[in-house]
């Protein structure tokens, strides 16, 4: 079970830190996948990162991650090391373009494991199993990174990203430069990976809330650095609390939707400047609902058993 | 025939081959492998299709960007590639990408890439009634003036110069509009204000190539679609017909992938590719499809589109 805390991670700029998750508190089950989900900028990518790795101008400013009730050192860059990858595992974003072009595949897993200092020929075993379960040859090991399609790629990146058995796998946007048909595929193996208990716990992150509704447990609903929304999956899309959930679920296209029976509606406005974010709810600015109260910073309450809503015109609070 | 009516662009097996390699090897790749459809007045069609069917090809070729190899597109029964003066070709073509900040020159301002149009392609409107013009296509995609004409391309969202350039090609009247992956680099709230602003070009008679992966997307906007498989049509016709009843096992396979908001995958069908078969299979004649579908056999023949209904056309030797 992985704990996050009164999380605030700021990026340093030359006109002020830039609140990209200020103040975020939820946690991660044993066995579940987590979606989370919001349009650029909301500090989805920041908060997988920063479970993994500090780099400038991102810098920790207050909270604590727990992981199975240990503190995670994520402030220190050096003590992470312990954690990275045998605990935590994190795939980036644009990950299968990250692959060493003049490497063959078994040989980027030969270096990646032996920074690690886990011998190949331990885990080679395991790692045939692992590409047969995301129906890749073992042939592939002989073969360079471009020499497969990004599908393929990411199945491959799924493979190495758990080697190690993490507690807690991180997704970050793995689905999102994929065809529909490949989406689906690579999809379905993350949950399969979890099923099969080689991770414990998922964090999905994506813009794409269709993908989440079809794999995650519970979804969390990120907007300017903050939670605003988080539940089960079932309950987020059918009965949508927060006012920005609402809004963003009814401006997807579903299947089966023309423009000459339903308009869609998007939602006016942009996001706020996290450098100087406005006083209070940091939706207000967008929100069709907004009044005087919303001046005051909305807690995200539990306004129904294990949902948590961040909104001062929620009923039920 | 009233005047306008038969307004509309036709590719005529349109045909695209690539080759890489020197002289001791050379490869060839048939991107698009002999392509018909035509869209009409006031049409979108959506071309849908995985990465690498050929779909921004296509487009490519419909905006003279890339010579076909072999085939004729033809704009108003006129091939586009025998109409010699340009400005005169894309005053009445025009495309719009993926990356809306590379579309731009980003040392003008807005207001000065409006200008440049005047310029460009109308110079007999004066500037005053211009800038009226300018105006009223700012207000019909959904953009506020103050807000955008005093800018710099850097000072804009991705959504905003999206729309600016919808407007762009609202002002210039323009009969084709190939919208390449317009809304894959943005958010969901922003992407139905392009979607909508593309709507406003399709009242005022434009035909529209709406080429996109998501295929909700291509459902919500389109008249008629194109499903390409390795730059072969597969299925097509009407939007409708081929989404309620699809024949062919591409267009049923990506169908069962779209992920929906009320209905989950069904996780025993899932369908990825394996090694370079294909390349093979085609070269035998056979259908290109035959190494990943699930009714193939060595039967499955290059299979040529075949009318199944009205309005609905299917290459598959087993319908």
């Amino acid at each position: 079970m992985v704990e996050i805390k009164g999380l605030k991670i700021y990026y340093k700029t030359l006109r002020g830190d830039a609140k990209a998750l200020d103040d975020v508190t939820f946690t991660i089950n044993d066995r579940e996948i987590l979606g989370i989900a919001g349009e650029s900028g909301c500090g989805k990518s920041t908060l997988g990162n920063s479970l993994i790795l500090l780099k400038p101008p991102m810098k920790y400013v207050s909270g604590e991650v727990r992981l199975n009730g240990e503190r995670l050192p994520i402030d220190n860059t050096v003590e992470m090391r312990k954690y990275r990858y045998k605990k935590i595992s994190l795939i980036p974003q644009y990950a299968m373009d990250a692959l060493n072009p003049t490497r063959k595949i078994g040989g980027i897993i030969k270096d990646l494991v032996g920074q690690h200092r886990v011998k190949y020929e331990e885990i080679e075993g395991r790692l045939h199993e692992r590409l047969r379960m995301v129906k890749l040859s073992k042939d592939i090991l002989n073969m360079y990174p471009f020499e497969l399609s990004g599908g393929m790629k990411q199945r491959l990146v799924l493979v190495i990203s758990t080697l190690l058995n993490p507690d807690l796998l991180i997704a970050d946007e793995v689905t999102s430069a994929l065809d529909v048909s490949s989406q689906k595929a690579v999809s379905l193996m993350f949950k399969e990976f979890r099923d099969e208990k080689i991770v414990n716990s998922i964090v999905f992150i994506t813009h794409d809330i269709a993908v989440l509704y079809q794999i995650a447990d519970r979804i969390a609903i990120m907007y300017a650095g903050k939670v605003v929304e988080i539940g089960p999956t079932e309950e987020i899309m059918k009965n949508p609390l927060h006012p920005y959930t609402k809004a963003l679920i009814k401006s997807l296209p579903n299947a089966g939707i023309r423009h000459t029976h339903q308009k869609l509606e998007g939602i006016p406005g942009h996001p706020p400047n996290l450098i100087n974010p406005p006083e209070g709810c940091r939706f207000k600015d967008r929100c069709p609902f907004a009044s005087d109260e919303c001046l005051n910073e909305p807690p995200l309450v539990e306004v129904e058993p294990g949902r948590y809503v961040a909104c001062w015109k929620v009923k039920g609070r | 025939m009233l005047e306008g009516e038969g307004k509309m662009i036709r590719v005529e097996n349109l045909t695209k081959v690539f080759t890489s390699g020197g002289i001791f090897s050379k490869n060839t790749i048939v991107a698009v492998d002999g392509v018909d459809f035509e869209i009409k007045k006031s049409e979108i069609l959506a071309l849908v299709g995985e990465s690498g069917s050929g779909k921004s090809t296509i487009g490519k070729m419909m905006l003279k960007l890339l010579k076909p190899s072999g085939g004729q597109i033809l704009l108003n029964d006129k091939d586009i590639y025998k109409i010699k003066n340009n400005k005169e070709f894309y005053s009445k073509v025009q495309g719009i990408f993926q990356d809306p900040y590379s579309s731009f020159n980003p040392i003008f301002k807005v207001d000065r890439i409006f200008k440049l149009i005047k310029q460009s392609f109308k110079k007999e409107v004066s500037s005053s009634e211009w800038e009226g013009r300018v105006e009223e296509v700012l207000k019909k995609v959904g953009l506020n003036v103050g807000d955008v004409l005093n800018k710099y391309i850097h000072q804009l969202s991705g959504g905003q110069l999206q729309r600016l350039l919808i407007a762009r090609a609202l002002l210039m009247d323009v009969d084709v509009l190939i919208a390449d992956e317009i809304t894959s680099m943005l958010d969901a709230s922003t992407r139905v204000d392009v979607l909508e602003a593309l709507l406003s070009l399709k009242e005022i008679g434009a035909s529209i190539l709406f080429i996109t992966h998501d295929l909700s997307q291509a459902y919500y906007m389109s008249d008629k679609i194109v499903v390409l498989y390795k730059g072969s049509v597969v299925e097509s016709g009407s939007i409708e017909k081929v989404f309620s009843n699809p024949m062919h096992p591409y267009t049923r396979m990506l169908l069962d992938s779209i992920p929906q908001l009320d209905r989950k995958w069904e996780e025993d069908r899932i369908s990825v590719e394996d090694f370079d078969k294909s390349r093979a299979a085609w070269k035998e004649g056979l259908c290109k499809y035959i190494d990943r579908c699930p009714l193939a056999d060595l039967n499955c023949v290059r299979p040529k589109l075949k009318l199944v209904e009205e309005d609905h056309y299917v290459a598959c030797v087993k319908m």
